[in-house]
């Protein structure tokens, strides 16, 4: 197995339980992406209850918080030790092959031979930082969120944030309460309020399974493996962070950013479609969650239903600015990530770069699975809460295809 | 959401377009098509042009017909009104576009359509193709896009019909996004 996440984890915990040999490789400690690869500030999106794992879950006395870096690699790490997970610490994966019988595991540490592999590296190992990027004036500093880390390491002057989902949405507060200007540029987006009805919206897509939905069901999966994060924020105070919020507080709107000419960013005029869009989207997801209400009888304890107020957006938002100027002094990409799989020299990548794979079972190079991206299984999939569901399926595969 | 049983029939092939996106999948250079238009001046402002041949599917397509079209500028301009203006043939061009995708998204949501009108407003200040202010751009300084339409739809569903349209529209791309234009003049 290839990483000790929280999917590795509960996939180990699961292989043990099966009682499966096995050996967990990590290129640094368990949970190491999110020990060093997230911001000071960020705390998970789903709250602490929501992180039931197989064999373990949340222990503490703050169900409803939502934790924070040090908290989360804590909790990870307690999983680890509770589980006795076989892991192989500060070992990296140089590459994979095909061989005889399985694969051939080349790390910084020697070679492993397996019969199966589980990839288990993560979803978010790189930035995806468009094209646009290299055409970013030098007097420009650009960096990414995957090397954000606090406020202080920007100068001084306006920030544009590129990407308004999870990511940028809470960047964009962060940075516009140091007093730079702050302005975000927003393509494709989903808005969510984070309590609804009394009730945290993650609690509401987890009682009525919509969190549960599964990839085979789905018309279009692809599409569902690529929507945006919601537009949440794990704040103490439980507010909700759109692009209402940030327009009240100052944040300047514009389009997605489609171009840079001459130095010049040209920003896409589709704003108020993309506003609409997901305007229309919280709308469905909402209707859902008051049908699933009302066919449980829940409306007698909670409050009445009700929709957020349409996102507001400049009547003519700008479609140039001229980097040049000195208006903006960093670039703030907010734009995904990506998984890296150039250690995989096994052909199963697609001409994008993304893994083949049928729920997580690789169809084409057989015995080697993939957990904890984007809707691998279920809706659920890349979250704490998702992995065990889907550990505890591919491993049962797994070890049908171990018995041949 | 439409219901799975409802039965809508707006004129669109929509089983057709969702199974060129399975084949196109495993064949993505016929993906790759080139439109064309061969544009000729007549006099003054006037010019004609004129729609046939196109590249797609791997090899050379044809309209069935040729579809010419005359611009020109109006008299206030000092033209002879020959024909539709370029910017209106743009948001001609916008219109039909959006339009399309509303039929073909109202197909494939099973949502019958009754009427659908687009009315376009495009602003301009000439000041700009005039030369007179470097500050004023010359094309639009904004479109205005306002649909009637008359479906067996909720207000919601149809509102999500438009907003979809926009998404998927190859017009709506070209004009609120920038483009690169090579311009050659051959001997």
């Amino acid at each position: 197995m290839i990483g000790s996440g929280q999917a590795g984890l509960a996939f180990s915990r699961c292989l043990t339980a099966r009682a499966i040999d096995h050996v967990v490789i990590e290129r640094g400690e368990v949970a190491n992406s999110w020990r060093t690869e997230r911001w000071d500030s960020l705390r998970l999106l789903t709250p602490n209850w929501q992180s039931r794992l197989p064999g373990f879950g949340y222990e503490g006395n703050d169900p409803n918080g939502y934790r924070d870096m040090a908290e989360i690699v804590t909790f990870l790490a307690r999983y680890a030790e509770v589980i006795s997970a076989p892991i192989k610490p500060h070992t990296n994966v140089r590459s994979v092959r095909q061989e005889e019988g399985g694969y051939l595991v080349a790390t910084s540490e020697g070679d492993w031979h397996c019969k199966t592999l589980v990839i288990a590296s993560g979803a978010c190992n790189r930035a995806r930082v468009p094209k646009v990027a290299e055409a970013v004036p030098e007097t420009i500093d650009a960096l990414s969120s995957m090397n954000y880390r606090n406020p202080q390491q920007l100068g001084e002057g306006g920030v544009l944030i590129v990407g308004a989902s999870a990511t940028g949405t809470q960047l964009a507060d962060e940075i516009h309460r140091t007093g730079r200007p702050v302005t975000i540029s927003v393509g494709e987006h989903i808005r969510a309020p984070r309590f609804y009805r009394s009730r945290d919206l993650e609690w509401w897509m987890d009682a009525a399974g919509v969190l549960d939905e599964r990839y085979d069901e789905m018309e279009d999966i692809n599409r569902a493996r690529k929507l945006p994060s919601l537009q949440l924020a794990g704040t103490p105070d439980r507010s909700n962070l759109d692009l209402n919020t940030l327009t009240d507080k100052g944040v300047k709107l514009v389009g997605r950013l489609a171009g840079i000419s001459d130095g010049i960013a040209q920003f896409s005029g589709s704003l108020a479609n993309q506003c609409a869009l997901s305007d229309l989207k919280i709308g469905r997801l909402l209707d859902t969650i008051d049908e699933w209400a009302s066919e449980n009888d829940l409306n007698g304890e909670l409050e009445a239903p009700y929709r957020m107020e349409p996102t507001r957006y400049p009547n003519e938002p700008r479609v140039r600015l001229n980097l040049r100027s000195g208006e903006i002094k960093t670039i703030l990409w907010c734009t995904g990530y990506s998984p890296d799989y150039s250690w995989l020299d096994v052909p199963v990548l697609d001409h994008k770069g993304g893994l083949r794979h049928d729920g997580g079972i690789v169809t084409e190079a057989p015995g080697m699975y993939l957990m904890g991206t984007q809707f691998l299984r279920r809706r659920k999939s890349a979250l704490i809460d998702g992995v065990g569901d889907d550990a505890r399926d591919l491993s049962a595969h797994l070890s049908a295809y171990l018995d041949g | 959401m439409a219901d799975k049983e409802k039965f809508a029939d707006n004129g669109v092939n929509v089983k057709a377009l969702l199974d060129a996106r399975v084949a196109l999948g495993s064949a993505p250079e016929a993906a790759k098509f080139e439109w064309r238009t061969t544009c000729e001046w007549r006099n003054g402002t006037h010019s004609h042009s004129i729609v046939e041949g196109y590249f797609g599917l791997g090899e050379e397509q044809k309209h069935k017909r040729i579809f010419s079209f005359d611009a020109d500028h109006p008299e206030v301009f000092a033209a002879q009104d020959n024909g539709a203006t370029p910017v209106e043939y743009v948001l001609v061009g916008l219109a039909s576009c959006l339009t399309a995708g509303v039929a073909a998204v109202a197909q494939n949501r099973k949502i019958q359509l009754n009427s659908v009108t687009a009315t376009l407003e495009g602003g301009m200040d000439i000041q700009g193709i005039l030369g007179m202010d470097s500050d004023i751009r010359n094309g639009f300084d904004g479109i205005k896009v306002s649909y009637k339409i008359d479906a067996d739809a909720s207000e919601k569903d149809i509102e999500a019909l438009v907003a979809q349209s926009q998404k998927r529209s190859a017009v709506y791309d070209i004009l609120t996004n920038p483009t690169n234009i090579t311009v050659a003049v051959n001997k």
